[in-house]
């Protein structure tokens, strides 16, 4: 298809889809005039009966938690793919020089990466332990205010690239074992389920929330909610290093031969 | 029709632009991302409610008129396949440029032959 095929394909095919949505727009309600009804169910009912403050985190990790089972195993399944797509060649070997010198790491031919300068060494270090605090912070009070598992996962597994970003891939290799990681992934995704599986034993639903619901407003209220959110928080941390492992090593450590035919 | 179905729209097609435009591919997988960022504006558009507080109950009783949550779980569950999505395509775009030698969608397309 030559390019200017191809555009008019694509103006063709944008304009059908604009009068769809015009079509579609026109049977919404309008903006900020919202119509419920399970959001103002949710909202009704949430506090009294999960005894938590963060309704989005209520859906998350209670009244939707099947689907956020599945979500989790989509991050898992892709931190496996990416791995067994960025696994080494045949004709790729491993750089050999053990520890330092990856300033010269970029096989880019006729180009030599700046150093990393002092400034950024400097402030990546004195980041990672509040960014690890605040991980922890923005995990462990889902269920209060908005945070959770999600997204203090991420910030965790930032600590960890700016240990990489403050020393080396090493060490952040060091600090971050593959095993461990790895481990922790296992864990976080196994522990969903055995969470979910606990309310079959006890004669309910799956993912039902079995545990003392605790007082509202406090740090251990919510139940099963509380516990999703952490073991959440661990598998989306190990998930992120896991992958952003993988593209550093193809980067840092991973070298062809002959790369390119 | 509201300022922010319009920006989904503009959001989505831009995207589907830049993508049917694409000249290289990490471009290609960055514009895949505004076409999904504009699912999250339509979803938090749809949820909202003028004068409206939160969906968090801490300082205000539970029945405070407030936006819907549900789609607010649903955004956060698209960020995550979004970034999920990002990872593999990138991957194979790394592969890719190994076995190739080059990220032009275009070249690709003549090096199957």
């Amino acid at each position: 298809m030559s390019p200017r095929v191809r555009t008019v394909v694509l103006f063709a095919g944008l304009a059908g889809l604009a009068a769809l949505y015009l079509c579609a727009l026109h049977g919404l309600p309008g903006f900020g005039h919202y119509r419920g009804p399970y959001g103002d169910v949710i909202n009704a009912a949430g506090v009294a009966e999960r005894h938590v403050t963060d309704m989005v985190t209520a859906v998350n990790f209670d009244y939707r938690a099947l689907d956020t089972l599945g979500e989790e195993f989509i991050l898992f399944v892709s931190a496996a793919g990416v791995a067994v797509v960025l696994r080494r060649g045949r004709e790729e070997r491993e750089r050999e020089t053990a520890g330092g010198g990856e300033e010269d790491a970029d096989e880019a031919r006729g180009r030599r990466p700046p150093r990393t300068s002092d400034a950024v060494r400097m402030v990546s270090l004195l980041m990672v332990a509040p960014v690890v605090l605040l991980g922890i912070y923005i995990a462990a009070h889902g269920q209060l205010s908005p945070g959770g598992g999600f997204q203090g996962g991420v910030i965790l597994a930032t600590a960890l690239l700016l240990v990489y970003l403050a020393g080396s891939y090493r060490r952040m290799r060091r600090i971050g074992p593959v095993t461990l990681v790895e481990l922790a992934e296992a864990l976080g995704a196994g522990g969903f389920v055995l969470v979910g599986l606990a309310g079959v034993l006890s004669g309910a639903a799956f993912l039902a929330d079995v545990l003392p619901l605790g007082t509202t407003g406090t740090l251990l209220s919510g139940g099963t909610i509380t516990l999703i959110s952490a073991l959440i928080g661990l598998e989306v941390g190990a998930s992120v290093v896991l992958i952003a492992t993988e593209f550093l090593e193809q980067a840092l450590e991973i070298r062809g031969a002959e790369r390119h035919r | 029709m509201s300022l922010a179905y319009a920006v989904a729209a503009w959001l989505l097609i831009a995207g589907i632009y830049g993508i049917v435009t694409s000249r290289h591919l990490v471009h290609l997988i960055v514009c895949l991302v505004v076409v999904q960022s504009s699912t999250y504006v339509l979803l938090l558009a749809i949820g909202y409610r003028t004068g409206a507080v939160p969906p968090v109950f801490v300082s205000v009783p539970p029945t405070t008129p407030a936006v819907d949550p549900v789609v607010q779980a649903m955004t956060l569950t698209d960020v995550v396949v979004e970034a999920t999505a990002t990872a593999m395509l990138l991957a194979f775009a790394l592969q890719a440029h190994k076995r190739f030698g080059t990220l032009d969608p275009r070249e690709l397309r003549s090096m199957r032959e």
